[in-house]
């Protein structure tokens, strides 16, 4: 932990630089494009909750010069974030990818829509019968059964 | 001296509270009058004790007593003033302190408010509020106390992290902690109606002005937020689904829908059980927002201080007040006697799908923000979720959302007619579908969003006012009459309307982000860089030497379309006692569009880095949060709840009813 603290120090102490140098940039404007869009989505490791399109820190500048290296070579944009995933795991990826250990995740928002619209129509169309019916005749009959019983134990 | 006395203040808050919860729980459960009023005036105790010990707290920092340890870790006698005053909550003891003095400011005012609540309600309340105000007390007493001495005391302190010295710290955590404590309050009366097992319209019309008022200072709050890390972090973005973003996003969301549907309770007598689950959930996410930022889980400018310590009190705290009043709503809920019916097409059912989305938009937040932390615990696998997955899940929550807003808006109580709402709308989609075509054509070729976006947004504020023309005005009123009919409305249906008007500004706000347009260079003095339209100039690099830091300034020159339009300076700073570099942008507001600036590393051959951005219309994004909560403002005014009213005016003349 404290090397981690001492790393991320580190870093900052580095003084900030731009996200995206502009020796970096491709001269390909399609290609940057690409480029910039994969970079949105790929975390930089080391920072909080950062993309390495938006990060100072080396080790994102180190995977833009990598994404648009591979860009170059030819790779989709699947092909590339392949190629990250395979190097640096899952946890590069901002949009995890969809799969069981990821199921909750991808799945909590429709379930809580639809079990919750479900639960709301239930609970509003159920709603009317017992107000219509204030006290049947059952509970009536149930209401001077308890009356009368109280009445006699006193 | 005052600091111990402040020390001590803090411990004698904490027994003043324990004589709050439990003096007016038993007063309220034998019925007894005497015991229940020492709810009030022992609330007013624990707000002058926590009061002084927040001015104790204060006067260490004018002062500069190097002697407390909390000072010597935050402050700096070179600092500007303002910064030793909001340094004060700059910091994790600070922040707490602050987080209690305005947990019993509320209480305080609760206290108050005695002819407008009903004695029960207010001493359960108050107990409730008490019991939150002990769990905290204990917490700083034990974990973080502000107040700890240090001897030998050092000559200077290490001054405030940089980062923090800003007028944004000054504002953004009051307001942020007034809205999340504000919620506790509706979270006290919700417990406090559960105790007493009753709850009907009088206990919605006495519980809405104060979430109205937590959910309005939350609104600017966020947004105060949002703006600050605009400006501060420099790459110009306004929302970065942080973790401690999501935080404060939670509560915002839940109490968005509170506030819905509190109308409809206070309205119709119906959705009662739902209503008080909100409130518990609410404040619930509030605590969770405060564990998440205050005990080190995520690590970022707003944690402080890992302490792995602090983390657990605070999460026992969670799972106390959660698990607790989770447990009394199961137990006591199903006592609750629902009211009003209502037709599926109505008002009312507006506002439940309305509860439903902002429901599952938090719902969907909530995962995000927590599944990576509870995939980890569990099975040690790390995934990130950032901004691309809440992107792709919580904008097609919102925009349903919004397509309903304004019929909702329209449509009457009870029972409803879609058609005919649809109907008194017609002006409202014309006008807005030819916005959208329009910027279809102006900008063809540009992203697909943007026109979108923007067309969704004047919809919503052509929608929110339609209600007040069509209220007020109908073909052949001479508007003279009109504008005096519409002055004659409701202040909380002008509310309302302004509310939902400042929500579409803040979508064309930020639909317009997607024209936005950057440029990338080194540049020497004299050279130019371009974005879209607007170029600058980099006229000079000057370093500058202030109190607490050096600062290169780079001055720049902004054209627009060749035309010189102004200069703007940013600067690279150089914190001098912690050695910490921080970047300041420089912005030039054109309209409601700016030119951003920041700047990069100076390279070898002696130019600099810069980064340019012209981003259209987004201070509407601010402007339209800003809307929103004076929106908010205006309908607590309205004589229907103002604080006192409803017991009062019982001999007062019924007030003059507008003709329709």
């Amino acid at each position: 932990m404290r090397f981690v603290l001492a790393l991320i120090a580190a870093l900052l102490l580095g003084g900030p630089v731009l996200a995206v140098q502009p020796d970096e940039v491709l001269k390909d404007p399609a290609l940057e494009k690409r480029a910039r869009e994969i970079s949105a989505g790929l975390r930089c490791l080391v920072c909080q909750n950062q993309s390495i399109d938006d990060s100072d820190a080396q080790l994102a500048k180190d995977l833009r010069i990598l994404v648009r290296e591979r860009l170059v070579a030819g790779d989709t944009n699947d092909e590339v974030e392949t190629f990250l995933v395979q190097r640096y795991g899952e946890f590069v990826l901002l949009k995890p990818a969809f799969g069981t250990h990821t199921l909750l995740l991808w799945l909590t928002p429709a379930l809580v829509l639809v079990l919750g619209g479900i639960g709301a129509y239930v609970a509003l169309r159920r709603r009317p019968q017992p107000a219509a019916a204030f006290l049947d005749e059952e509970e009536k009959k149930a209401l001077e059964a308890l009356l009368g019983r109280d009445n006699s134990a006193s | 001296m005052l600091v111990e006395a402040g020390h001590f203040a803090l411990a004698l808050a904490l027994g003043l509270s324990l004589i709050q919860f439990v003096v007016p729980l038993w007063g309220a459960r034998a019925n007894d009058p005497v015991l229940m009023t020492v709810a009030p005036a022992s609330a007013l105790a624990v707000f002058a004790c926590i009061a002084f010990s927040f001015l104790a707290l204060t006067s260490a920092y004018l002062n500069s007593d190097f002697s407390v340890l909390n000072v010597v870790q935050n402050s700096h006698s070179a600092k500007p003033l303002v910064y030793k005053i909001s340094g004060v909550w700059g910091n994790h003891e600070g922040s707490m302190l602050l987080w209690v003095l305005i947990l019993a400011l509320f209480g305080g005012v609760v206290a108050l408010a005695r002819n407008s609540i009903p004695m029960r309600l207010q001493a359960n309340t108050l107990a409730v509020q008490a019991a939150v105000t002990i769990a905290f007390l204990l917490f700083i007493l034990t974990t973080s106390n502000p107040f700890t001495r240090v001897v030998p005391a050092p000559l200077e302190g290490q001054d405030l992290n940089p980062l923090l010295q800003d007028p944004g710290l000054a504002i953004h955590p009051p307001l942020l902690y007034i809205g999340y404590v504000g919620f506790s309050i509706s979270f006290a009366f919700a417990c406090a109606a559960l105790i007493d097992g009753r709850i009907d319209a009088v206990w919605a019309r006495i519980v809405r002005p104060w979430t109205l008022g937590a959910w309005a200072f939350l609104t600017l709050g966020i947004a105060m937020g949002s703006y600050w890390a605009y400006y501060e972090l420099g790459w110009g973005g306004w929302w970065f689904w942080d973790p401690v973003e999501n935080a404060s996003l939670m509560p915002w969301l839940a109490g968005t829908a509170l506030m819905h549907s509190t109308v409809v309770m206070e309205k119709r007598d119906a959705l009662k059980v739902w209503t008080i689950l909100l409130a518990i959930l609410t404040f619930s996410l509030s605590l969770l927002g405060t564990f998440l930022v205050r005990s080190g889980v995520l690590t970022s400018v707003h944690s402080f201080a890992v302490d792995p310590e602090r983390g657990t009190f605070i999460l026992g705290i969670l799972i106390l007040f959660i698990g607790g009043s989770l447990s009394l709503f199961a137990w006591r809920a199903p006592m609750l006697r629902q009211g009003g019916l209502f037709a599926p097409v109505s008002r009312e059912g507006a506002l439940v799908l309305n509860n439903l989305f902002l429901a599952t938009a938090c719902a969907t937040v909530f995962i995000g923000t927590l599944y990576p932390l509870a995939l980890e615990v569990l099975t040690g696998e790390k995934i990130s979720v950032g901004a691309p997955f809440f992107n792709f899940t919580f904008l097609p929550l919102i925009v349903p959302l919004l397509l309903l807003l304004p019929l909702g808006q329209t449509l009457a109580w009870k029972r409803g007619n879609f058609l005919g709402t649809a109907q008194r709308l017609y002006a409202v989609f014309g006008l807005s579908l030819l916005v959208t075509v329009a910027l279809f054509a102006f900008a063809y070729g540009g992203p697909v969003a943007a026109p979108l976006g923007v067309g969704l947004g004047v919809y919503l504020v052509l929608g929110s006012l339609n209600e007040l023309v069509t209220r007020s005005w109908s073909k052949g009123t001479p508007l003279a009459v009109a504008w005096r009919k519409a002055k004659g409305l409701p202040r909380s249906t002008w509310g309302t309307a302004i509310a939902h008007a400042g929500v579409g500004l803040s979508v064309i706000g930020i639909a317009a982000t997607a024209w936005g347009v950057e440029g990338l260079g080194s540049l020497k003095p004299g050279e130019r860089l371009k974005a879209g339209d607007y170029e600058v100039r980099l006229e000079r690099v000057i370093p500058r030497i202030e109190a607490n830091y050096r600062e290169d300034v780079a001055v720049l020159t902004v054209f627009d379309s060749g035309r010189e339009i102004g200069t703007l300076e940013t600067m690279k700073r150089l914190y001098v006692t912690r050695g910490m570099p921080t970047t300041e942008a420089g912005i030039l507001t054109t309209g409601l569009g700016q030119v951003y600036a920041s700047l990069g590393e100076m390279q070898a051959d002696g130019s600099i880095g810069v980064r340019l951005y012209y981003k259209p219309l987004v201070l509407l994004i601010w402007i339209g949060a800003l809307v929103m909560a004076a929106g908010g403002a205006l309908s607590l005014t309205d004589r229907r709840l103002r604080i006192g009213a409803p017991a009062r005016t019982k001999a007062a003349p019924p007030a003059a009813v507008p003709a329709e």
